[in-house]
């Protein structure tokens, strides 16, 4: 929180919650949002913020980043994630339980939660492991963990292959009001393939991950979802079939949420062309036809929410042969420009809708606070310049990761400043 | 036969071999075309020519290989090249090194050429982007292995004087074998018709998007083929699942004697080795008129060699005066 009073002048509002788009004025004072009008003066003392030409949306959030503390510091620590979060225009992510230790006990949970308290960069919340060291054996003490502040349960990067112990998951996860947070891969048709089943995997000769691999579970979920009432939150999704699931699933009034990452909007399995570990996540790139049911899934809102799934590693690890590179590409500093050109400009996504898939769908997903500038509320604000044009340079990220495969992207439109609390974490 | 010198002198194969995908028909034909005057080097009583003199050649084996190690061995040894072999057991692959980090120390000790052998697809190509010297894949992975393909290719159209409009079937575990993959590309490139048949468990899902049609039953295979090109079934994919049991998969797919009596046509039998006698094939198919099993190993020399020569520099229409000991 800050005590240091604030206006954002001139900018034009984009808050759908409220129903505002508009050039008003807004005052931050005390750590939230004082005032939302039109010609406000500035009050004595207050910072004023020329926002001309820009705008300014409540603070985009990630529901979905691997900040790799504890244990793999080498790639990102929950700082400099914070921080390259702030410069990507999120306040706040939720930082996956499958780290060395595994998230999974209380105190595993606050040290998260005070270690992202310190970051001062966006707002940490940390989410808990689903089982005990994310075995898939037994249920994490789900009640404590939400104590301690878990905002959701996963068991992501490992898939739960025990349907009873997902349903089990789901049932008793209810009564502490989070969500389960699945990443759907059935491993047994996934086996060790590292790309895409299909053409490209054919051909490079390297072992797929066939769409059945995903939509099993995706259906498992929502039929397990449907059948104790539960919540569910289904990560990254890729395949058509696992769209139009989860679209028929929400017409039936089953409450599930899913997310689509930036890569799957934007690429498919032929970035792996030339062996590049750059274009190797889980779940892969997909075909022309899957990518486009993405974007359609996002755009209609089948698909709540934009997530990243930022997944940093260091360049000697992506650094070798194709099967032999780990999975994940680092997501928090390039998806609001790639999201910004691809789909807002071009036409297809207008604001409000980009402001709801990056701010209020992920708060409403997993319980936060934000996705609105409601007066009273949090003063978490990104401000973004849509004029802006840049190149990724992944040289500059200030994550502690390179592995992109957009570096070399020209794209138009970035966050030029990012408010948490009413303090600025970041300024271009 | 063909004659050497009929293409002309602007055929490169560039810096690297990496598999048949990257090449046009008429590289390839500029391989086999080079590796006719070569054979008869490994007919002479010195087996030795000077054409690559003072080059140094690292063969470097991160998997087991006999055949295509030694193959490639004796083509450098009998172009005069200076060898060394690196195997991953007992070297700093097995301390933890990474294939960069070799790669870079190996050029440190300035090398002109790197064949290759490595488990991983695309390591080949992973090397060959960061090593000036030339690189020849010797295998990688489940990807490519395009010498192998290039002395089936020289076997098959030293019997039947053209690959084009041949009907050519791959036998057996499509999914793993970058023998078919090299393979496939080749015989697309240089015009025969190509299927493929085995266990749908092990063709990948896609094949006939590049081109090939398949054949779930053997005895279909080979009534259509001209062609069988029979490939190993690693052992290992029994546990895997692929395929129930050895008995079966013999039973089913099998290339027997008595299947081949059935044949419509003359059929030339390959297998890039080694055998599993009385799995994929039967010991009297193997040994018996249809198979051309040790030509192609024989034409592996000359296939290497020719490889050996053209990223050295040497162009078809020099090979043959190569041979005789003059500058190449």
């Amino acid at each position: 929180m800050s005590n240091e009073r604030v206006l954002l002048a001139g900018g034009r509002v984009v808050d759908p919650a409220q129903g505002i788009d508009a050039g008003v004025d807004l005052l931050l004072a005390e750590g939230r949002v004082a005032r939302l009008e039109e010609g406000l003066e500035a009050p004595e003392g207050a910072r004023v913020i020329d926002c001309t030409g820009l705008v300014i949306v409540p603070g985009l959030i990630d529901i979905h980043v691997h900040l790799r503390e504890p244990g793999g510091e080498h790639k990102e620590t929950i700082a400099t994630g914070a921080a390259a979060a702030a410069a990507g225009g999120f306040t706040a992510v939720c930082a996956m339980p499958n780290t060395d230790p595994v998230i999974d006990s209380p105190a595993t949970v606050g040290f998260v939660a005070a270690a992202g308290r310190a970051a001062g960069g966006a707002r940490v919340y940390p989410t808990g492991a689903l089982s005990i060291g994310q075995k898939g054996e037994r249920l994490t003490e789900i009640g404590e963990l939400v104590e301690a502040g878990a905002v959701a349960i996963t068991d992501d990067g490992h898939p739960v292959m025990d349907s009873g112990l997902m349903r089990m998951a789901i049932e008793y996860a209810e009564a502490f009001g989070v969500p389960v947070a699945d990443h759907p891969e059935d491993v047994g048709l996934s086996r060790n393939g590292v790309m895409n089943e299909g053409l490209v995997s054919a051909r490079l000769g390297l072992p797929g991950k066939p769409n059945a691999s995903e939509d099993v579970h995706i259906m498992r979920e929502l039929l397990l979802a449907e059948h104790t009432g539960g919540r569910i939150h289904l990560q990254h999704v890729s395949t058509r079939r696992g769209v139009e699931a989860i679209r028929q699933a929400k017409a039936r009034g089953v409450r599930v949420t899913a997310e689509a990452s930036p890569h799957h909007l934007l690429l498919t399995d032929e970035a792996v062309e030339g062996y590049r570990t750059d274009a190797k996540m889980n779940p892969p790139l997909r075909t022309e036809e899957d990518r486009l049911a993405v974007v359609e899934g996002l755009l209609d809102g089948t698909l709540d929410t934009l997530a990243t799934d930022h997944a940093p590693h260091h360049y000697d690890e992506k650094e070798q042969a194709f099967a032999d590179a780990p999975f994940g590409i680092v997501g928090l500093e390039t998806a609001l420009g790639l999201v910004l050109m691809h789909f807002v400009h071009e036409g297809s996504m207008d604001w409000a809708t980009l402001v709801d898939r990056m701010s209020v769908a992920p708060a409403r997903a997993f319980g936060l606070p934000g996705g609105t500038l409601a007066v009273g509320g949090p003063a978490d604000v990104t401000v973004i310049d849509p004029a802006l044009e840049w190149t990724v340079d992944p040289e500059a990220f200030v994550s502690r990761s390179r592995n992109t495969p957009f570096g070399g992207w020209r794209l138009k439109g970035r966050a030029v400043r990012t408010i948490v609390g009413g303090r600025e974490v970041w300024a271009l | 036969m063909m004659a050497a010198g009929t293409r002309p002198d602007a055929i490169s194969l560039g810096k690297d071999l990496i598999g048949l995908e990257g090449l046009s028909a008429e590289q390839i034909l500029a391989i086999l075309d080079t590796a006719e005057p070569f054979k008869e080097i490994s007919e002479r009583r010195i087996k030795k020519v000077p054409v690559l003199r003072g080059k140094t050649i690292v063969n470097l084996f991160f998997e087991p290989s006999t055949r295509t190690r030694v193959s490639f061995e004796f083509a450098e040894k009998r172009l005069s090249a200076d060898t060394v072999n690196i195997a991953s057991s007992g070297s700093s692959v097995q301390k933890g090194e990474t294939l960069v980090d070799t790669a870079r120390n190996l050029e440190a000790m300035r090398i002109d050429m790197v064949v290759m052998r490595h488990g991983a697809s695309g390591a080949a190509r992973f090397l060959a982007e960061r090593i000036p010297s030339n690189v020849i894949n010797a295998g990688d992975g489940s990807h490519e292995h395009p010498t192998q393909a290039l002395l089936d290719l020289l076997t098959i159209r030293d019997h039947r004087g053209t690959i084009a409009g041949l009907k050519v079937c791959i036998v057996g575990d499509i999914l793993h074998s970058r023998v078919a993959r090299s393979n496939i590309f080749g015989l697309l490139k240089l015009g025969a018709e190509v299927a493929v048949c085995g266990p749908m468990t092990l063709l990948p899902s896609g094949i006939d998007a590049l081109g090939v049609r398949v054949f779930r039953r053997v005895e279909e295979a080979i009534e259509w083929a001209d062609v069988l090109n029979v490939l190993r079934l690693q052992l290992e994919r029994m546990k895997g699942g692929f395929v129930p049991s050895l008995r079966e998969y013999n039973r089913f797919f099998g290339v027997t004697s008595a299947r081949l009596a059935r044949a419509p046509r003359e059929i030339l039998v390959l297998h890039p080795g080694p055998m599993n006698r009385g799995v994929e094939i039967d010991s009297d198919v193997a040994d018996g008129p249809h198979s051309v099993i040790l030509e192609q190993v024989t034409n592996g020399v000359a296939v290497r060699m020719a490889v050996l020569y053209l990223l050295a520099g040497g162009t078809p229409e020099r090979a043959e005066a190569a041979k005789q000991g003059e500058a190449g």
